[in-house]
């Protein structure tokens, strides 16, 4: 028997923890609001020399992830983190880094953007940035955050693809929940060395990176980048099994919380899965079920369908407003249900926007009256 | 590369340094600069402004413009302080 050594830490404190152990060898972030503790907490570990980082402190988001794919693009793991405004601001180099096919990983604390200027939590941020190429691993909490480091990382160096690890901003980010880390050889042994498919710095065959395309060929490189984000789910299955064996835990695209005989069930994202969780096993006898997306992109819809067919009710939950559209999240829920060609019967509720606390009688609220 | 790798790894290609194949000469819009050597300090000031490199030098003298990638820009012509460059009629 293993003994389990449970630790009291943030999300933000998990992720810096994952990326301690990850050791990258170049970190690059914007370090002032809005930023996380992540960036805080991990330039600590490069000056106590815990990490043997390149730790770049740049002008502003739209230079940190210039600067990351800079690095990535010699073949080394390059990272960052950010939240809101400065998700934004990285969004135009957003799809450089995915069309370049550069494994980037990096750390998203999902908050408001502007205007009004807020700083709290919803998922506005990484919503708008759901169209660039990037592979989006929602975490329910600290632990899995730590754990969807690892494994968002072995699946963006299997595609050549960047991904994003989000966490809900403050929900988990500055909130404290016990976890359990593995020990460094278990994670250095499974995230392994990288080394880039392409090396930029071969003398004898040195490469123009990232030239001008027309017509005759950008359909047939884009098409390229479709095909294996396409292999992304798979590749996730795979990442995830390795990593259950070795820490126990098994994250899966999509995670259902069955209630016995239940006929209706909530599809969310991030930590509201944890209030939800609470609340039916507090009332069992309401006989709602639970269905955690952990995989906004790519999205799982076959996994999806298959899941819902049992349900009668789906309610949605959106922690992002949408502007004369179906939402976000319910656009995938539909999209999922055609597959089953059945009517269910699907009603979404937008809560929890710029921090918006969401509790427990929030969700009997909804409940009530879906 | 062969195409195939390229088209699978964003586009990279080998080897470097082929925008020299991209000829922008055939971008000018029926205007080229023209260089009056007479008047010329070798300056150097077009060169600095030119976007393209297409202004010659050699051992510090102006030589001549390369009209196989002058995009016809007429900066050089706005910035000569001598007046040295005037744009013309294309022939």
């Amino acid at each position: 028997m293993i003994p389990i050594r449970l630790i009291p830490m943030t999300g933000g404190q998990a992720a810096v923890e994952a990326l301690r152990q990850i050791n990258p060898a170049v970190f690059a972030a914007y370090p002032i609001t809005p930023q996380t503790p992540i960036i805080e907490g991990f330039a600590k570990l490069v000056a106590s020399g815990k990490v043997t980082t390149e730790f770049l402190p740049v002008e502003s988001e739209h230079s940190a992830m210039s600067a990351v794919i800079g690095a990535a693009v010699m073949g080394v793991r390059a990272m960052t983190a950010t939240s809101s405004q400065g998700l934004m601001l990285m969004s135009e180099i957003l799809s450089v880094a995915s069309g370049l096919r550069l494994p980037i990983l990096m750390n998203v604390a999902a908050r408001a953007i502007s205007a009004p200027i807020n700083i709290h939590c919803d998922h506005s941020d990484v919503m708008n940035v759901a169209g660039v190429g990037w592979l989006q691993f929602f975490s329910e909490n600290p632990q899995e955050v730590y754990d969807l480091n690892f494994i968002a990382l072995k699946v963006a160096e299997s595609i050549n693809t960047p991904a994003m690890v989000i966490q809900d901003g403050f929900v988990t980010s500055h909130s404290l929940e016990l976890l359990e880390t593995l020990p460094d050889d278990k994670i250095s042994k499974f995230v392994g060395n990288y080394t880039s498919k392409i090396n930029p710095l071969d003398f004898n065959e040195p490469k123009t990176i990232g030239p001008l395309v027309l017509p005759d060929y950008f359909m047939e490189v884009k098409k390229a980048q479709i095909n294996d984000f396409d292999l992304a789910l798979e590749a996730f299955r795979l990442e995830s099994e390795a990593y259950f064996k070795i820490s126990g835990r098994m994250i899966k695209t999509i995670e259902e919380f069955h209630t016995e005989g239940s006929e209706s069930a909530i599809v969310c994202l991030g930590s509201t899965a944890g209030t939800i969780k609470h609340y039916i096993k507090n009332e069992p006898e309401k006989g709602y079920s639970l269905i955690k997306i952990v995989s906004y992109r790519p999205f799982d819809y076959s996994g999806l369908a298959k899941l819902l067919k049992k349900y009668q009710k789906v309610i949605v939950l959106e922690r992002a407003p949408t502007y004369g559209a179906t939402g976000f999240l319910t656009q995938e829920v539909y999209a999922a249900l055609r597959l089953l060609k059945e009517q269910k019967d699907v009603k979404t509720y937008v809560y929890g926007l710029g921090g918006a606390n969401f509790g427990l009688s929030d969700v009997s609220e909804i409940l009530n009256d879906s | 590369m062969t195409i195939q790798e390229s088209i699978k790894n964003g586009a990279t290609i080998s080897p470097g340094g082929n925008s020299k194949d991209n000829k922008t000469g055939s971008w000018r819009q029926g205007q080229r600069p023209k260089w009056n050597k007479e008047k010329c300090l070798n300056c150097g000031v077009c060169f600095h402004f030119c976007p393209e490199e297409a202004i010659i030098f050699k051992d510090g003298k102006m030589v001549g413009i390369d009209y196989t990638y002058c995009k016809g820009c007429g900066i050089c012509a706005h910035e000569c302080p001598r007046k040295a460059i005037e744009m013309v009629k294309e022939d």
